[in-house]
């Protein structure tokens, strides 16, 4: 397989699509042995996803957490490296989001914003930087250190919102609600809200580095190959830790989606579960930045339409939901080469 | 196209980069289906689907860069694929004996215990060699056999080769060197832009001739060597040491000075230190002693960056994995190392316009095809990859050049081209250190030759003293001193 690559029109939308349609096949052959009538669920999923303002809004909502929880693994991605702490580094991010929230009653959202922005960017970065500098420094595998990290923020914030800044006599791990001038701007009937410009702007910023400067050719070049990146005195180390720390940023983003534009405080386990979204996100979307737009907004459409799913079909529990993220997940990134070599050979020839 | 190759016989193929000589023999060996036409084997029509289908009819296959599985013993390594029942220690013991009588029969010894990764490459293609024997091989297709053999291994492998047509298997020689051809080969087939240009007795024709119908016309005559006019000492090593990590000393004390407008050549058998040198002098290894860049010292801590950034280029002996980056454009590739002078870079954006069109210049000039900047480094073959990175660190013109094995894998109109652009930058005033295991190239090149061995100069030459036999007595470590 030499040659042109295939046309990016196959790449990024026609092979996709197959996986997804794979994905879907499977899903209804699932639900028909559940006794859910296949064709009218996944209408109702997609209803449930699409049909409706409120429908695109909770969409939408989700989709803005993929959005930065795919960053967080894109970004170190192009060094070569898989962060998989996404889950940790939003929990520190949300974390210092409520310290400041809280600290700034009475202040308009705007104000406050570029303060609690500020500081979620920089709790999530924070926390990935010790597995970065052990990654680089110590060559300890990040893979490790990130799901240990996780554990710690874990624990941590459990810690934090049971013991030390639990609003007084309730009976909730949460803190008390930020004075009402700090919501963000959000649509009326779901939860989604500003915070998704901002996880589109990050996006684009994130492309605009990988793609466009002189550091992001450094970053891939050091991903691709460490030999020429040497060769070409590139600082690979250097790079990496600052593109890990990048995707940690990306991560505590997440904390300003739930706490300063949805919750209005910070709950317990607020993140979850969207940090490990994240890897299938990236996978999906190719570590580029449009394609975690495309497949962040794809996986809120599952989350949002399987949420409606459960409600008109008792059977399909929860659980099943996730069985059909998880098939999403293997048609669209495990096995991702399935359609490949047919459509390419199909191309070829025509 | 269309040639016939007659059982028995040692068949060349030669031609230009691009000219389809690897795309024919990876039809021959299954890889690509031909769109039209036969394949005729021992006069029976034959279609070959897949390498699978190839091995059977009995053809074998020699790659250019090995395939071989590095942390495996030879033997391992050999029967790779054919283990045929569970028990690994039975099939082990039968593979052994079937493997000496081969290595018996046709002299191609190799330790069968020995670690594939510990090897020469010399050896390693004895590996591959007999790996395609043992599977039954008539035909043996070798890609490009000898880019990474010492004159002495060449030697050897045209031993083993003779051996083999003796015994009647029938060897298809694929290379760019036509004084291989001349010497080794029955009948030879020139291919030009996908065509059969030429396909004659060998001992009817002449390099000269193979050249011309190579290229399609009668290659330059090699410029007139205009005596050195060496300027002022831009590079200077006293003392380099390096030591591998094993503990072996790689470097062992070497001085080096290169001077403005002028070629200093290192000859060497591969592995006595010239890579080691160069590593050394780019800065990419840690290395004891001195290192002066315009007679100012390189501080240790950001060496390569420092002396990038003064004007040095590099050509990297090893352009698979240093030279480019498979999955990046050729464009992309193109400016590696360079990316971020102003031409290529404003404010930390890159002028990603510039690059492109700068590198369908560059396309133009050295002839790479195809010229399609756009298109993924891995797509080009290994001699218009070459050609994209002498390119690249040749214009502009570097105040000091390392080039590394320049003209390696590259065919003789690139050659002409890559030589005269050396001889232009030497003429311009550029310091520049050759270093190819091609003495050829050293003689055609250089204003000094020095020659190497263990990790230390052992020898140097003027231009006008050099020959081929003294140089290559001292590369064997036979004499010793200067001349």
């Amino acid at each position: 397989m030499t040659g042109r690559a295939l046309p990016p029109f196959l790449d990024y939308a026609v092979i996709p699509l197959l996986n997804l349609l794979a994905a879907l096949i499977v899903s209804g052959l699932i639900l028909a042995a559940i006794g859910v009538p296949p064709g009218t669920a996944l209408a109702s999923m997609a209803e449930g996803a699409f049909g409706s303002a409120d429908g695109i809004g909770y969409t939408l909502y989700y989709a803005t957490n993929f959005i930065f929880a795919g960053l967080a693994v894109a970004l170190p991605a192009r060094a070569g490296l898989f962060n998989i702490g996404g889950e940790g580094q939003a929990m520190i991010g949300g974390l210092l989001v409520a310290l400041v929230c809280l600290g700034l009653p009475g202040w308009p959202w705007w104000a406050a914003l570029p303060l609690a922005a500020a500081a979620a960017l920089f709790g999530g970065a924070a926390w990935a930087l010790i597995p970065a500098l052990l990654q680089v420094r110590r060559g300890s595998h990040i893979v490790i250190t990130t799901i240990l990290f996780n554990f710690l923020a874990s624990k941590f914030s459990t810690w934090m919102l049971v013991d030390v800044v639990r609003a007084p006599g309730d009976p909730s791990p949460e803190t008390a609600g930020f004075d009402p001038s700090l919501a963000l701007p959000a649509a009326a009937g779901s939860p989604v809200n500003l915070s998704l410009l901002l996880a589109l702007a990050a996006a684009f910023l994130a492309w605009l580095l990988v793609h466009r400067t002189v550091w992001g050719y450094e970053l891939r070049a050091a991903g691709q190959s460490p030999e020429a990146a040497h060769y070409a005195a590139i600082p690979a180390g250097t790079l990496a830790v600052v593109a890990i720390c990048l995707g940690g940023a990306c991560a505590g983003m997440i904390g300003v989606n739930e706490a300063m534009g949805v919750e209005h405080r910070l709950v317990l386990g607020f993140t979850a579960g969207a940090g490990f979204v994240g890897v299938a996100v990236a996978l999906m979307g190719r570590n580029h930045a449009f394609g975690i737009v495309l497949a962040a907004i794809l996986f809120g459409a599952l989350y949002q339409g399987g949420a409606e799913l459960s409600f008109d079909y008792p059977q399909a529990t929860r659980d099943i939901v996730v069985v059909m993220d998880g098939l999403v997940i293997l048609f669209c990134g495990a096995l991702e080469q399935l359609w490949r070599r047919p459509v390419a050979a199909l191309w070829l020839r025509s | 196209m269309s040639f016939a190759a007659r059982a028995g016989s040692i068949h060349g193929v030669v031609g230009e980069n691009g000219a389809g000589k690897s795309t024919l023999m990876s039809i021959l060996y299954g890889y690509y289906q031909p769109d039209r036409g036969t394949i005729l084997l021992e006069d029976e029509p034959v279609r070959i689907g897949d390498s699978a289908q190839a091995i059977k009819l009995g053809i074998g296959m020699v790659h250019q860069h090995f395939v071989l599985v590095e942390d495996f013993t030879v033997l391992q390594n050999i029967m790779l694929g054919l283990e045929g029942g569970f028990r690994l220690a039975p099939a082990l013991a039968a593979a052994r004996r079937r493997l000496a009588a081969l290595e018996a029969a046709y002299g191609l010894a190799v330790d069968l215990d020995a670690v594939v990764g510990t090897l020469p490459v010399g050896l390693r293609q004895r590996v591959e060699i007999l790996k395609a024997l043992y599977r039954g091989a008539r035909i043996l297709i070798l890609d490009e056999p000898t880019a990474v053999l010492t004159p002495a291994e060449t030697e050897q492998l045209f031993a083993i080769l003779r051996r083999l047509q003796a015994e009647g298997k029938t060897i298809f020689l694929i290379t760019h060197k036509l004084r291989e051809i001349m010497e080794v080969t029955d009948r030879v087939t020139v291919l030009r832009r996908g065509s059969v240009a030429a396909d004659l007795a060998t001992s009817a024709t002449s390099e000269a001739e193979l050249a011309e119908f190579m290229i399609g016309r009668k290659p330059a005559a090699r410029a007139a060597a205009t005596p050195a006019r060496p300027g002022p000492v831009r590079l200077a090593a006293t003392g380099l040491v390096v030591v591998d990590r094993s503990g072996i000393r790689r470097l062992d004390g070497v001085d080096l000075t290169l001077r403005a407008g002028e070629i200093t050549g290192i000859a060497g058998v591969a592995g006595n230190g010239q890579s080691e040198l160069l590593a050394a002098l780019a800065g990419l290894v840690p290395a004891e002693g001195s290192l002066r860049r315009d007679g100012r010292e390189v501080p240790h801590s950001g060496r390569a960056r420092a002396l990038r950034r003064s004007g040095l280029a590099h050509i990297p002996e090893d352009r698979q994995r240093m030279g480019l980056i498979a999955g990046f454009a050729a464009w992309e590739s193109a400016i590696l190392g360079h990316q971020r002078e102003p031409r290529y870079a404003r404010r930390g954006f890159l002028r990603i316009g510039c690059a492109v069109a700068e590198t369908l210049a560059r396309m133009a000039e050295y002839e790479i095809r195809p010229r399609d900047p756009r298109l993924r480094s891995a797509a080009f073959s290994g001699g218009n990859q070459q050609k994209l990175i002498a390119a690249r660190e040749t214009a502009p013109a570097p105040e000091v050049l390392l080039a590394g094995q320049p003209t390696r894998g590259v065919d003789i109109g690139a050659i002409e081209l890559i030589h005269a652009r050396l001889r232009a930058l030497r003429d311009g005033g550029t310091a520049i250190l050759l270093v190819s295991s091609e003495l050829d190239e050293i003689l055609a090149l250089s204003d000094r030759i020095l020659v190497m061995a263990g990790g230390r100069i052992t020898g140097s030459f003027e231009r006008e003293g050099a020959s081929e036999r003294g140089i290559g007595l001292m590369m064997a470590g036979l004499a010793a001193g200067s001349a």
